[in-house]
């Protein structure tokens, strides 16, 4: 069975590199977007495992995120992505999901 | 009361591809170890060996603070911010991620191995403008003494980082005996041993081990063999 990987960041290439680490993985789905609206369309249209918050995301648009997340579907797991790459993915998203 | 962890070296993630050698002292690609995720703002300590020539082609990175000291050869860095540079032993290079940063690194040298420690901290502000530095250590400072390489401030030595982070580096005689007094509140140390054997707070550290101590205000710090070097780290615990 597949994780759901939802990746909302703001640098177009970061995105197509995360897209492509998330999806490398079989037991992984990965779905990259750059904008909020894109996110809540997705968000509404499917469910999602996991949230990855990465680069570029102001304050106000990540608590707004957050609020519409929670509102949509209560009890995501929303989780700050560091690092724009592979090195730190794995262990956040095993940390996340436990 | 002081506490401490202690890192040995045999019990670093381990990842062999052929032209790079890494060991990982905390959680990195694919090493994973719940127990090794962080010590405090400190998220990564690579310390790679790569085949001349060979090396990681373009990449990119955010929201970090990216820290490389290469302990032999050379690294040939270019980035998206318009960076083309030789670092070699001897310097430190730095990189704040920000809101996102391309770079490839290589081994410069065709025909010697690159050994470097590369080290990234959580930054204590996100999507910063990226930045790059490079600087040259003052070698001679550090002998027998915690020579200051970064900081937070861009006036003070070293090159500086977003983060309230002070690193140090020397290299010691033996027997020499020295004390290091924490820079900040709050801030714990992580002691990285790149040669030789040391005692730090009652601890027999040998190459390649690290120490990690919070609650307390400073280290006690003794050299053991004539060629001991040890990078110390001076970050927030909290964050």
């Amino acid at each position: 069975m597949q994780t759901t990987i939802l990746y909302i960041g703001r640098d177009p290439e970061i995105t197509i590199v995360m897209n492509r680490l998330l999806n490398a993985r079989p037991e992984w789905k990965g779905i990259c977007v750059c904008t909020d609206e894109e996110a809540l369309s997705i968000l509404k249209a499917q469910d999602v495992d996991l949230v990855l918050l990465g680069n570029g995301i102001n304050p106000e648009c990540e608590k707004a995120l957050r609020e519409d997340i929670n509102k949509f579907k209560p009890g995501t797991k929303i989780i700050q992505h560091y690092g724009g790459g592979s090195g730190l993915l794995y262990g956040e998203i095993m940390t996340a999901l436990g | 009361m002081s506490q401490f962890i202690l890192h040995k070296e045999n019990t670093r993630g381990h990842a062999n591809h052929g032209w790079l050698n890494a060991h990982h002292s905390f959680s990195f690609a694919n090493y994973y170890n719940p127990e090794r995720m962080h010590f405090g703002v400190l998220r990564v300590l690579n310390d790679d060996l790569i085949d001349g020539g060979m090396g990681f082609g373009t990449h990119p990175h955010d929201n970090m603070e990216i820290i490389t000291i290469p302990l032999a050869g050379a690294i040939a860095h270019k980035d998206s911010m318009g960076n083309s540079a030789t670092i070699t032993a001897g310097e430190i290079q730095v990189m704040s991620a920000g809101t996102g940063v391309s770079h490839s690194e290589y081994n410069a040298l065709a025909d010697e191995q690159l050994n470097l420690l590369q080290i990234w901290l959580f930054p204590n502000k996100k999507n910063v403008t990226p930045r790059y530095d490079q600087q040259t250590l003052d070698v001679e400072a550090m002998h027998n003494n915690f020579q200051q390489i970064l900081s937070p401030s861009a006036d003070d030595a070293g090159v500086w980082i977003q983060q309230d982070a002070w690193f140090s580096l020397g290299k010691f005689d033996t027997g020499f005996e020295t004390e290091y007094k924490i820079k900040k509140a709050g801030n714990g140390v992580y002691a990285f041993v790149i040669n030789g054997e040391v005692t730090i707070n009652g601890q027999t550290l040998s190459k390649r081990d690290g120490l990690g101590i919070w609650d307390n205000d400073g280290i006690s710090f003794k050299a053991n063999t004539a060629d001991a070097e040890v990078l110390l780290m001076d970050i927030p615990m909290e964050f």
